[in-house]
């Protein structure tokens, strides 16, 4: 019996999200008394031997290009993986590819599926405990899986990624996709990535602005401070609304839901909504010219200041704080 | 061309959580029930705009749930759907809820099944993708754009790091984020009209859920914040990385 887990190759890096199902899987492993196995596409001989040291025992590597273009594809690429390791517990990252994949694979093999775990499941006999965010991170809920297969999608940025000296067996595996009949054809792929920016879900530092930066030409500032910290840069609704910023730097209930180390929150209220997307943070910074902006209640740190005098100042204190580590 | 567009009935965005009966259930009690935001804005405004525009034939409601969830459904009528359909049940898990939308889809012919990003309340992404994989469909998630030519769809979505523009024929299920549409507020007439406009109600078939949920717990909240002089941001970044090790 094995823990099966689903791993991405982004950019010629084991996704980070991946990384962090493999440490999960492990612990699942160590709870259920199996091992991991890892099914992983279009890996290279370094970046399987990463996988391994993030728990695997197995690895079953794939070639077969159609698994980046459908969600089926992968959902049937990991049914055979199951099938032909005897899994019960199978482990994806609840990213674009997670969504897509493991609703459909529970609903193929009637596997109860937690969607968005944040820690590790209690097992009971045959049952398994899994905690996830609800209502938007105002809340978290326990969910009992009773199905004899289940299947967690793990919120990336749950856990920190630990790698070992574990060496993983690597195997090539061959899935059968043939009678898959996808119609989906894929016409054009843009890249939203500004200067190799990490993107949100994944990043690790965010610096956010809101209406108080009061126009789209002022977001030099802003730029500035993310391109010295090495963060990815959000915003508030009402910006991306407007058109100041892309629809993709959206964060909150109706936008994205991210949780970085840390946030930076420029000139944004603080409305519930706006926080329902990024409370799950690890550290808030708040830089707002109003201290009774409802932001400072959800924040660790603070600065009440105007944002055009602050973040200038915010960003020349961090370079001398790098140059200084260097 | 009929397009079923999946609406969740969630508390209003404002709500400050709480739950009843041992922290087992959420507590309704003074709630504001609205249709999930992602189904609203997104998807059923896009139905309805695909409809205006001659594309599709019909827009239908569909949602899972009990009876007190009809002022909800009377509202996305009052947006303009043509008819609603209510499977009558007390709620269950995703797979419980697409399980049941995939059954009338099927036996009633509906070519384009659109649903939210996520509910806002349990936040699963799930339920479209699960559609999907019952009745075996092609799925697109999170589609910020679609349109329609004849029998062939056009949907922009996000993957990460960008966005794909993939084609796609019907039968099909896709999930709605923003930039697929604008939010519209109903008129008076919407309103009126909505109070005639069909609501069937159906029983739910026998599928059982996968899942349950056990017991709730509201997140813990920040502890006071501490302040910074802006003349002293040094201090904020020793902070940063002395005492949160974020930097
Ligand atoms: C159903 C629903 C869903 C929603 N979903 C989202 C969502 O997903 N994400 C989201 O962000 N919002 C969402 N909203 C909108 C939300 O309610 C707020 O309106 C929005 O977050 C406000 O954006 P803001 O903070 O940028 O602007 P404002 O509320 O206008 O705040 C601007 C802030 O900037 C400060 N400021 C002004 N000038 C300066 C200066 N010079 N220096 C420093 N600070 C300054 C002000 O004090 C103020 O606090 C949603 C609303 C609804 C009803
Ligand atoms: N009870 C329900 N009735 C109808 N549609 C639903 C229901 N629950 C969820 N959906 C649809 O499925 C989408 C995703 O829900 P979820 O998987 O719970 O995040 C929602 O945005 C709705 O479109």
């Amino acid at each position: 019996m094995s823990v099966l887990v689903y791993i991405e190759i982004n950019k010629g890096r084991v996704k980070k999200a991946s990384l962090e199902c493999v440490n999960y899987a492990a612990k699942i492993a160590e709870l259920t008394n199996s091992s991991v196995t890892a099914l992983v596409n279009n890996a290279d001989a370094a970046q399987l031997e990463e996988i391994g040291k993030a728990g695997a025992a197995k690895i079953l590597s794939v070639k077969n290009d159609k698994l980046n273009s459908d969600g089926m594809f992968v959902s049937a690429a990991v049914e055979q993986a199951a099938k032909a390791e005897n899994v019960k517990v199978i482990v994806f990252a609840f990213d674009l590819t997670g969504k897509a994949a493991a609703p459909r694979l529970s609903a193929k093999l009637k596997a109860g599926l937690v969607a968005g775990a944040v820690d590790y499941p209690t097992v009971n006999g045959n049952a398994f405990e899994v905690k996830k965010n609800v209502f938007s991170g105002k809340a978290t809920a326990v969910y009992s899986i009773n199905t004899d297969v289940k299947i967690i999608s793990l919120l990336p940025n749950s856990f920190p990624v630990k790698l070992g000296e574990n060496k993983a067996t690597v195997s090539d595996f061959n899935v059968d996709l043939s009678s898959i009949a996808s119609k989906i054809v894929v016409k054009e792929t843009k890249s939203t990535d500004v200067g190799g920016m990490i993107p949100l879900p994944e990043a690790e530092l965010v610096v956010s602005a809101g209406r108080g930066l009061k126009a789209p030409e002022n977001w030099g500032i802003v730029e500035d401070l993310a391109k010295t910290l090495g963060a990815t840069t959000a915003c508030s609704r009402p910006v991306s609304d407007m058109h100041w910023r892309p629809h993709h730097e959206h964060v909150g209930q109706t936008g994205i839901a991210i949780r970085p180390n840390l946030y930076i929150a420029i000139g944004i209220s603080g409305a519930i909504q706006h926080l329902a997307g990024v409370n799950g943070s690890k550290t808030i910074v708040v830089i707002n010219n109003d201290k009774e902006a409802p932001f400072f209640k959800s924040a660790d740190y603070g600065i009440v200041g105007d944002a055009f005098t602050v973040v200038p100042k915010l960003t020349e204190a961090l370079k001398k704080f790098k140059a200084n580590q260097n | 061309m009929k397009i079923l567009v999946a609406i969740s009935n969630v508390p209003d965005t404002t709500t400050k959580i709480q739950f009843t009966d041992g922290d087992t259930k959420f507590n309704a009690a003074g709630v504001t029930f609205v249709i999930n935001p992602y189904d609203e804005w997104y998807a059923l405004v896009r139905a309805l705009e695909l409809k205006e525009a001659n594309l599709a034939e019909k827009v239908t409601l569909i949602h899972v749930g009990a009876a007190d969830s009809e002022a909800t459904i009377r509202k996305g009528l009052a947006l303009g759907a043509d008819d609603a359909v209510r499977i009558d049940s007390e709620g269950g898990d995703a797979f419980f809820v697409a399980d049941q939308i995939a059954t009338y889809a099927k036996a009633n012919g509906y070519d384009l099944i659109l649903v939210g990003k996520e509910t806002i309340n349990y936040n699963g992404s799930s339920v479209g993708a699960m559609i999907a994989g019952v009745l075996d469909l092609p799925f697109v998630s999170l589609a910020t754009k679609l349109d329609m030519a004849g029998n062939k769809a056009t949907v922009e979505h996000d993957i990460d790091g960008g966005t794909q523009v993939v084609e796609c024929e019907l039968p099909l299920v896709v999930s709605c984020a923003k930039g697929m549409a604008e939010q519209r507020i109903p008129n008076m007439r919407g309103i009126m009209a909505a109070r005639t406009k069909p609501l069937t109600v159906v029983p739910a078939n026998g599928t059982a859920p996968l899942t349950s949920i056990k017991s709730f717990a509201l997140s813990a909240g920040r502890t006071t914040v501490k302040l910074i002089d802006e003349n002293n941001i040094d201090e904020l970044v020793n902070l940063l990385h002395t005492e949160a090790k974020v930097i």
